[in-house]
């Protein structure tokens, strides 16, 4: 711990349940390896050391949907690839969380008119947390949108609101 | 050895073969061919000992359904370019041949005789890289390459309707439930 180590006397910190859940989840969002296009290339640089992704804790790629918690969408979805998206999808353990990345996948981008195989925005095969806008986004956006999913786990509650009585 | 001198080659080896020689030399020319004799053209092409085009580096379809010529663009002190070539029916097939060791290129055209069911005889047995350009010719434009002996759908799903790249295809409405309007 370094400088820390020592410092503190012996303590007792109070939190929510809520809070304390929501806050190791949020800090462990890892994503699925899912590139399907250009916008993989922005998403792999997010994911490498210059602007590091791991910085808030969803740096850990996994090669497998059982793994995962978040789905970024990055790039175009096809018909032919939608099958396999809604079923890697289904695959994902709760709670899990989709952004779809850059143009295509939000609704179709460049292909939404003469694109005959291009689904127009993945959000008509599996439901969609986040998108961000752009082709292909820039890295900072693909971070503000990483956060958003984070703001978004932050207000979740895992502690059941009152059940009404029958 | 230039263009012509390699039209020429074709036409001693297979008289009456080539129907037609277009382009300007300098925009890949090309010679156009019948299509019943496009196997046996190809054979020779591959096979003489002074052409050896042993690679065909593509397949292609065209669709000429509502084409139109253009007015070239002309500079100031440049000779017009010759006139394009009428298509003498819908669909025609483009190969792209290449002699690796006399680094010699050419474009062999076949018109397809039937607009409505367009085929050509493939060329599998030729060149083995034929194959997938030719799925995909088949898969995009729908042209039947007779002969072919795993005529699939290469690059869209198996149970696609129509060949997209045609130009009277019609765009899909909806797929296993996915709206595409």
């Amino acid at each position: 711990m370094g400088v820390l180590e020592n410092t503190f006397d012996e303590n007792v910190l109070t939190t929510t349940v809520d809070r304390i859940v929501n806050w190791a989840r949020r800090s462990s969002v890892w994503p699925m390896t899912f590139g399907l296009a250009c916008c993989a290339i922005e998403m792999m640089a997010v994911g490498c050391a210059h602007h590091d992704m791991d910085r808030f804790g969803a740096g850990a790629f996994r090669a497998t949907p059982r793994q995962s918690d978040l789905m970024i969408v990055a790039g175009t979805v096809t018909f032919k690839m939608a099958e396999a998206i809604r079923r890697l999808y289904e695959q994902m353990p709760d709670p899990k969380y989709v952004l779809a990345m850059g143009a295509c996948a939000t609704g179709g981008g460049p292909y939404y008119k003469y694109g005959y195989h291009v689904v127009k925005g993945v959000d008509r095969v599996v439901p969609v947390d986040v998108y961000v806008p752009g082709c292909p986004p820039r890295p900072e956006a693909l971070i503000d949108g990483l956060m958003a999913i984070q703001a978004k786990i932050d207000r979740e509650r895992v502690i059941r609101k009152r059940s009404v009585s029958a | 050895m230039d263009f012509d001198a390699i039209a020429d080659r074709i036409e001693t080896r297979c008289p009456g073969a080539v129907l037609g020689r277009f382009g300007a030399p300098s925009k890949d020319p090309y010679v156009r061919v019948a299509p019943a004799r496009l196997v046996e053209v190809m054979q020779v092409l591959r096979d003489d000992a002074e052409l050896g085009f042993e690679m065909v580096v593509s397949i292609a379809g065209v669709d000429w359904q509502r084409w139109e010529p253009r007015a070239p663009r002309v500079k100031k002190d440049e000779a017009p370019p010759p006139e394009p070539e009428q298509p003498p029916r819908r669909f025609d097939v483009v190969y792209h041949l290449l002699a690796v060791h006399r680094n010699l290129r050419l474009v062999v055209r076949c018109a397809c005789d039937d607009d409505d069911a367009p085929a050509m005889p493939t060329l599998t047995g030729l060149y083995p890289s034929a194959d997938w350009h030719e799925r995909e010719t088949w898969d995009l434009m729908g042209i039947d390459f007779t002969g072919h002996p795993d005529q699939r759908r290469i690059l869209c799903c198996e149970d696609w309707v129509g060949h997209p790249l045609r130009k009277d295809y019609e765009f899909p409405k909806e797929y296993h439930g996915i709206s595409a309007e």
